[in-house]
C-alpha cells in the first residue's frame, strides 16, 4: 500500500482522457511520481541528521530546522501529488454510474458510456479546474513558506536556545535545487496541459453546439 | 500481511456499500493509510533519535522520551485505522454466509432458488435489507464510536492536537528540570492536524450514511403500511420512479477501476 495505489488510480483514469489528458498522466507518473520515488525521495532522506549548526548546544539544532522547514518539500510535493490526481475520480464516478445504469435498465442508453458528453463533460471540466487550481495553490504555498524556489546553503538562526545567532549549513544545497527546479518546472507543464486541454475541449463542444444549432435552424 | 491485504479486505465489502459508503472507502484509503505510509511515518520516523535534551545523563532522554510519548503518534493512528476498518468485516462475514446458503440451496436443487449457477450466486450484490440493513448499520454504528474513542484517546493523551517545540522534563534519573526538543515539531503538528481533519471528515460521512440507512428503512415501512392498505398489486408510477433513482444513487460506482471489487 503506497504509491502503487497512485499508479493504479492514474492508470484507471487514462481509459477515459482526451489525448492531452493521456499525456498528463505520463507526465505525472513518469516525471513526478517515479522521480519522487527514485530519486527525490533519497537526497531528502537524512535532511535532519546531516542538518549542521556551528554550536554545540543541544535543542538549537532541532530548533532551527523546525524554524526553517516547517513542512518538509519531499512531504509537500508528496501531498500535492496526492491532491492533483485526486480529482480524476469524479470521471472514474460519473463512467461507474452510467455503466451501472445501463445494467440497470438492461439497454444502451449511451453510445459510449466512457465518451466525454453531457453530464461526463460537465464532470470532466471540474476536475480539470480542480486539478489546475490545486496545482497553483500549491506552487504559491510553496512560494510563501520558503520564501522563493530556492535551497541556501547556509541560513542563520538565532531561536532559543540558542545562545546568539548561529550559522547552520543544509545538506546537498545543489542536488535539492536541481530536483526542486525539474518538479516546479514540471508542475508548471502540468498546469500548462490541463488549461490546454480545457480550451480544447470548450473549443470543441461549443463548435459542435453551433454546429447542431446551424443544422436545426436550417431545417 | 500490511495495508494492501486491508485492501483486498475491504475492496469486496465496497460493492455491497451505500455510494456514502464508497466515499469513505476511497477517503479512508486515499487520504489516510496512503497518506500514513508515504509521508507521516517518514516525519515520525526520527523521533526518538532526534529528541534531544539538554543534558549528559545517561537514561535521562529514553525517560524523559517514553514519558512524553507514550505511545507514538503513528502507531495510534495505525491501531485506529484498523479498528475503524474491521467492523466492515461483519458485513463481509454475513454476505459471505448469505452466498453459502444460496449455494447450499442450489446444490440441494431447490425450486425457489433463482440462479443458474455457481459463478452467479458468486458474483450477486445483495441489497441492504432485512437482517443484513442491521448488520452494516451496527457496523457504521461501530466505527463511528471507534473514531471517536481514538479521537479522544489522542487530545486526551498530547494535550491537544499540537506538537510543542520544548518539553520541561524532571523525570528520574534527569538531574533536575531539562530541556527537551522534539524533532520537527511544526510538520507533525500539520500532519497530525491532517489526520484529525480527515478523520472528522470520515465522522460526517458516517453520520449521514447512518442517517441515510435509517432514513431508507422508515420510508420503506411506511410504503410497505400504505401499500397494505391499497390494492396489492397497484404500482404508482412515480414511486417507481423515484425508487429506480434512489437505486441508481446507491448502487452508483459499483465498478470503479480502483479495483474495489471482490
Amino acid at each position: 500500500m503506497s504509491w502503487v495505489f497512485l499508479r493504479d488510480l492514474l492508470s484507471g483514469v487514462n481509459k477515459y482522457s482526451t489525448g492531452i489528458g493521456r499525456i498528463w498522466v505520463a507526465v505525472v507518473f513518469l516525471f513526478r511520481l517515479l522521480l519522487y520515488v527514485a530519486a527525490a525521495e533519497n537526497i531528502w532522506k537524512h535532511e535532519h541528521d546531516e542538518f549542521e549548526c556551528n554550536i554545540k548546544q543541544p535543542g538549537c539544532e532541532n530548533v532551527c530546522f523546525d524554524h526553517f522547514f516547517p513542512v518538509s518539500h519531499i512531504r509537500f510535493w508528496a501531498l500535492q501529488l496526492i491532491m492533483v490526481s485526486t480529482p480524476s475520480l469524479l470521471v472514474i464516478f460519473h463512467v461507474a454510474y452510467r455503466e451501472n445504469r445501463e445494467k440497470h435498465h438492461n439497454q444502451k442508453l449511451y453510445k459510449n458510456p466512457g465518451k466525454i458528453d453531457g453530464g461526463l463533460l460537465c464532470t470532466y471540466l471540474i476536475s480539470l479546474i480542480l486539478k489546475t487550481g490545486l496545482e497553483i495553490f500549491f506552487l504559491v504555498l510553496f512560494y510563501k513558506l520558503y520564501n522563493g524556489f530556492k535551497i541556501p546553503h547556509l541560513v542563520k538562526c538565532d531561536i532559543k536556545p540558542c545562545p546568539s545567532t548561529v550559522d547552520c549549513y543544509i545538506s546537498k544545497p545543489t542536488e535539492k535545487m536541481i530536483f526542486l527546479c525539474f518538479l516546479v518546472a514540471t508542475s508548471c507543464l502540468c498546469i500548462v496541459l490541463n488549461l490546454s486541454e480545457l480550451s480544447y475541449l470548450m473549443f470543441k463542444y461549443s463548435i459542435k453546439c453551433y454546429l447542431k444549432r446551424h443544422v436545426q435552424k436550417q431545417q | 500481511m500490511d495495508w494492501g491485504a486491508l485492501h483486498t479486505i475491504l475492496g469486496g465489502v465496497n460493492k455491497h456499500s451505500t455510494s456514502i459508503g464508497k466515499i469513505w472507502l476511497t477517503v479512508l484509503f486515499i487520504f489516510r493509510i496512503m497518506i500514513l505510509v508515504v509521508a507521516a511515518e517518514r516525519v515520525w520516523g526520527d523521533e526518538q533519535d532526534d529528541f534531544v535534551c539538554n543534558t549528559l545523563q545517561p537514561g535521562c532522554r529514553n525517560v524523559c522520551y517514553d514519558h512524553f510519548f507514550p505511545i507514538s503518534h503513528i502507531r495510534l493512528w495505525a491501531l485506529q485505522l484498523i479498528f475503524v476498518s474491521t467492523p466492515a468485516l461483519l458485513v463481509a462475514m454475513h454476505v459471505a454466509y448469505r452466498r453459502h446458503e444460496k449455494k447450499r440451496q442450489f446444490r440441494k436443487g431447490d425450486q425457489k432458488c433463482e440462479f443458474k449457477d455457481i459463478e452467479e450466486i458468486r458474483k450477486q450484490r445483495f441489497r441492504i435489507e432485512g437482517s443484513l440493513w442491521w448488520t452494516y448499520t451496527s457496523s457504521i454504528f461501530f466505527r463511528l464510536v471507534f473514531e471517536a474513542v481514538f479521537m479522544y484517546a489522542f487530545y486526551f493523551m498530547y494535550d491537544g492536537f499540537r506538537m510543542p517545540r520544548l518539553m520541561k522534563c524532571s523525570a528520574w534519573p534527569c538531574p533536575n528540570t531539562v530541556d527537551c526538543f522534539v524533532s520537527r515539531p511544526t510538520e507533525k503538528t500539520v500532519f497530525t492536524i491532517f489526520m484529525i481533519a480527515v478523520s472528522s471528515i470520515c465522522i460526517l460521512l458516517n453520520v449521514a450514511e447512518l442517517c441515510y440507512l435509517l432514513a431508507k428503512f422508515f420510508l420503506r415501512r411506511s410504503k410497505n403500511a400504505g401499500n397494505s392498505k391499497q390494492q396489492p398489486n397497484h404500482e404508482n408510477k412515480e414511486e417507481t420512479k423515484q425508487n429506480e433513482m434512489n437505486e441508481l444513487i446507491s448502487d452508483s460506482c459499483q465498478n470503479t477501476v480502483i479495483g474495489f471489487t471482490s
